[in-house]
C-alpha cells in the first residue's frame, strides 16, 4: 500500500471516530427533536460524500474520453460504487429520522424522490455496465453515462429551491414553508456538522475511490494470470 | 518494385479487445495498385485489421496512415478513399436496390446527376438491374453480397477491403465477385482480401500477409505455390502450439 | 473531402422517414401502444373521477415517454441489426450529423404519437388539452427527450439485452426533464403558474441536447 493511502486511511478512520465524540457528546441535545436528531450530523454528509464520488465519476468519465487510459475509467467506476454506497447512508439514516419526526419511515416528497432516484440511476450505472461485452466499448459507454447520470445529483441538490411543496428541511439558507423537523443552526450543532461535512467531502470518497481502483488492478492481474493459463 | 509510393503505412499497430491482444506490434506497407491477400485462421485478427484500416475501430497503439493521411485523426479525409465490404451487407432491408444506393451516394456527397449514372452503372455490373427496385430483405445473400459490394464501388475508391467475401456465395455469385475484383485491380485499385479459403489465395493476388494470434507471420509473394504449400504458412503457428 | 452537414442530416432523415412509410415498423407499433395506454389508464382510474382529472399530465407524459422508447428501439435495431451502423459510420460524414438525423427522425415519430393522443386524450379526459401552450410544452419536452433517447438507444442497442436496458438507462436520466414537463402541463391546464416551468423546460432541454450533442461520437466508436 503506498505510504500516502497508509496516512489516509488512517486520518479517515480517526477522523470518523473524531465526528461520532463530536456528534454525541459536544453538540447538545436538540431541543424539540432530541437524540434523533444527531443523526443528521451523518445524514447530509454523506449525501456530500456521494456528490463527491459521483462527481469522481464525471471527472473519470471526461478524461477517459479524452485521454482513453483504463485508469480513469476505474476510477470512474469506483466512484459509482463508493458513491452509490454513501447515497444508501444518506437514504437510510433519513428513514431513521423521518420515522419519529415525521411520523413516517417514507413520505413521496420530491426531494426524497429524487434522491431515491438518484440512488437507481447509478444503479443502473452497474446494470448497464454488467450488459456491455466489448471493454472498450464499455469503458466509453459507461464514461458517457456516468457524465450524464450526474444531472440527478444535481436535480436532488437544487429541487429543494425550486419545487416550493417539499417538507424536508434546509438547514443551510431559509427553509421552505412547509419544512417539517427544522431545527436551529447553534454553535454546537455547527461544530459537529463542519468537521463532520469535511471528512465527508474530501477524506472519505477519495481514500475508499483510492482503496477501490486498487482493488480493481488486483481484480483485473488475476483476470489477467487466468487468461495466460487458460492460453497455454 | 518501381518508385510507386505506399498508399497504405502501418507502424506497430497493436489493437487490444481489454485484456485480450486481437493485432500485436503490426508493421506494413502496401502500395498504390497493389492486391494482397489476407490469409489466416479464424480469429487470428484478420477482420480487426481490416475495421482498423477502414476506420471502423480505432487502434490501442500505433499508426495507420493511408494515403498519407493519418488515422484515426484525419479519418475524415480517409472516409471518402475506402470501400469496404464486411461480414455483414450493411444494408437496409426495408429500402430497395436503387433507394439503399442513392442513400449511400448522398452520403458521399455525390451529385445527383454523377449519383445516377454511377447507378446505373454498377447496377448493370453486379446484374441487378432488373431487381433495382425490389426490398433488399427479399434478396438472396448472394444478390445482398452483390449489392453490398455495389455500395462499396459507389464514391470510386481507391482502397477496396473485403472480409471474406466468399462466404455463403452461389457459384455465379463467386465469378461475378472474381470478375470484379479483377477489374478493380485492372483500373489500378488498391485491393485487400481477406479468406480462409487458401485455394482462392493465387488467383486473388501476388503477395499474401499470412496472421496468426495477431501477427504477421508471413509476408511475401505467393505466385506458383500450391494450396498445400500455403496451408503450411497459416498452419505454422498451429504446429509449435 | 467530406459530405456536407446538412445534407448528411437530410439524406438520414429521409431516409428513415421512406424506410417508415414502406415498413410503419415504428409508427404501427408506437401509436397502438399509446392508445392503449390511454385507455387502460382511463379505466384504471375510473373510478375516482377527480383523480382522472389530476391524474392527465401524468398519463399524457407516461404515454409519451413509454411510446417513444419503444420507438426508440425499433428505430436505432434498424441501424443496427444488418451491421448498417457500420455503413453510416464508413461514410464521410461528422457524428454529429448522424446523431441530429437520428434525433429528427425519432422526433418526427414521436410528434406522430402526439397527434394521434392529444385529441384522443381531449376527448376521453374531457380536458382542454388542444390549447396552444400546452401544445408548445409538448413538443419542447418530447424534443428533448428525443436528444437523450436517441444518444442512450445507440447505446442499448449496442448490447446484450438491448430493448431491455433502455428504460433502465433512460428514465432516471430524464427525470428532471419530465418532472418540468409534467409541472408546465399541470400549470396550464390548471391555469396555475406555468411560465416558469416551461422556462426551466426549455433549459433543461437545451442543455441536454447540447450533451447529447457533444456525447454522441464516443457510442459510436470501438
Amino acid at each position: 500500500m503506498p505510504r500516502l493511502l497508509r496516512v489516509l486511511t488512517g486520518v479517515a478512520i480517526l477522523g470518523f471516530a473524531l465526528t461520532f465524540y463530536l456528534g454525541f457528546f459536544v453538540a447538545g441535545r436538540d431541543i424539540e427533536q432530541g437524540e434523533i436528531q444527531r443523526i443528521f450530523y451523518i445524514h447530509m454528509p454523506a449525501f456530500f460524500g456521494a456528490f463527491t464520488a459521483f462527481g469522481a465519476t464525471v471527472l473519470g468519465g471526461v478524461i477517459y474520453l479524452w485521454r482513453k487510459s483504463d485508469i480513469w475509467d476505474k476510477i470512474a467506476l469506483a466512484g459509482v460504487e463508493v458513491g452509490l454506497a454513501f447515497a444508501l447512508v444518506n437514504l437510510v439514516t433519513g428513514a431513521i429520522w423521518a420515522r419519529p419526526i415525521w411520523n413516517t419511515w417514507w413520505t413521496w416528497d420530491p426531494r426524497l424522490t429524487s434522491a431515491a432516484i438518484m440512488a437507481l440511476t447509478y444503479a443502473a450505472y452497474l446494470m448497464l455496465r454488467a450488459g456491455i461485452e466489448d471493454p472498450n466499448r464499455k469503458r466509453a459507454f459507461m464514461s458517457v453515462y456516468g457524465i450524464l447520470a450526474f444531472v440527478s445529483v444535481l436535480t436532488t441538490l437544487f429541487i429543494i429551491r425550486v419545487v416550493p411543496e417539499t417538507i424536508h428541511p434546509v438547514i443551510v439558507g431559509a427553509s421552505p414553508q412547509n419544512a417539517q423537523g427544522s431545527f436551529e443552526a447553534t454553535s454546537g450543532v455547527i461544530t459537529a456538522l463542519v468537521p463532520s461535512l469535511l471528512l465527508w467531502l474530501t477524506l472519505m470518497p477519495i481514500t475508499l475511490i483510492w482503496h477501490r481502483v486498487r482493488l480493481e488492478n488486483r481484480i483485473e492481474a488475476v483476470r489477467r494470470l487466468k487468461l495466460s493459463v487458460l492460453s497455454e | 518494385m518501381n518508385d510507386v509510393a505506399p498508399i497504405i503505412e502501418i507502424a506497430n499497430l497493436s489493437k487490444a479487445f481489454g485484456l485480450r491482444p486481437a493485432l500485436q506490434g503490426l508493421d506494413l506497407q502496401i502500395m498504390r495498385g497493389e492486391s494482397v491477400v489476407l490469409l489466416g485462421q479464424n480469429g487470428s485478427g484478420k477482420s480487426t485489421l481490416l475495421r482498423l484500416l477502414a476506420g471502423l475501430s480505432k487502434p490501442t497503439a500505433g499508426i495507420i496512415r493511408i494515403g498519407g493521411w493519418e488515422m484515426p485523426k484525419e479519418a475524415m479525409a480517409v472516409r471518402a478513399q475506402i470501400g469496404l465490404v464486411a461480414h455483414q451487407p450493411l444494408l437496409y432491408d426495408n429500402l430497395s436496390a436503387r433507394e439503399n444506393l442513392e442513400f449511400f451516394g448522398r452520403l458521399y456527397g455525390m451529385a445527383a446527376a454523377e449519383r445516377e449514372s454511377r447507378m446505373a452503372e454498377l447496377l448493370d455490373r453486379v446484374a441487378l438491374r432488373r431487381r433495382a427496385d425490389s426490398l433488399v430483405r427479399d434478396f438472396s445473400r448472394g444478390m445482398q453480397q452483390r449489392l453490398s459490394i455495389a455500395r462499396a464501388l459507389l464514391h470510386e475508391p481507391d482502397v477496396l477491403l473485403f472480409d471474406e467475401p466468399y462466404t455463403g456465395l452461389d457459384q455465379a455469385a463467386v465469378e461475378l465477385l472474381d470478375e470484379l475484383l479483377g477489374s478493380a485491380r485492372q483500373r489500378g485499385r488498391t485491393v485487400i482480401v481477406s479468406t480462409h479459403q487458401l485455394e482462392r489465395a493465387p488467383a486473388l493476388a501476388a503477395r499474401a500477409i499470412v496472421l496468426s494470434r495477431g501477427r504477421i507471420s508471413f509476408d511475401g509473394a505467393i505466385e506458383g505455390q500450391t494450396s498445400g504449400e500455403l496451408g503450411a504458412l497459416v498452419n505454422l503457428d498451429a504446429a509449435f502450439a | 473531402m467530406s459530405t456536407g452537414f446538412p445534407s448528411a442530416v437530410l439524406a438520414i432523415v429521409r431516409k428513415d422517414l421512406r424506410a417508415e412509410l414502406r415498413s410503419r415498423d415504428v409508427i404501427s407499433v408506437t401509436a397502438m401502444f399509446a392508445l392503449l395506454s390511454i385507455l387502460v389508464f382511463s379505466f384504471a382510474l375510473e373510478l375516482d373521477k377527480v383523480a382522472r382529472e389530476e391524474a392527465v399530465s401524468g398519463v399524457l407524459w407516461v404515454t409519451l415517454v413509454y411510446a417513444s422508447i419503444l420507438g426508440f428501439n425499433r428505430s436505432l435495431a434498424l441501424e443496427s441489426d444488418r451491421g448498417v451502423l457500420d455503413g453510416l459510420l464508413l461514410a464521410p460524414i461528422s457524428r454529429s450529423a448522424i446523431f441530429l438525423g437520428k434525433l429528427l427522425g425519432n422526433f418526427a415519430f414521436t410528434l406522430i404519437v402526439l397527434v394521434v393522443i392529444l385529441p384522443l386524450m381531449h376527448v376521453l379526459y374531457n380536458k382542454p388539452l388542444l390549447s396552444g401552450w400546452l401544445i408548445v410544452t409538448a413538443v419542447i419536452g418530447i424534443f428533448g427527450f428525443c436528444a437523450i433517447g436517441t444518444l442512450l438507444a445507440t447505446m442499448t442497442v449496442q448490447t446484450r439485452a438491448r430493448e431491455a436496458l433502455l428504460p433502465i438507462a433512460l428514465l432516471p436520466v430524464a427525470l428532471p426533464l419530465l418532472l418540468t414537463a409534467v409541472r408546465a402541463t399541470n400549470g396550464i391546464l390548471r391555469d396555475t403558474e406555468w411560465q416558469v416551468w416551461l422556462q426551466i423546460l426549455c433549459g433543461i432541454g437545451v442543455i441536454y441536447f447540447v450533451m447529447c450533442w457533444l456525447l454522441y461520437g464516443y457510442v459510436l466508436e470501438e
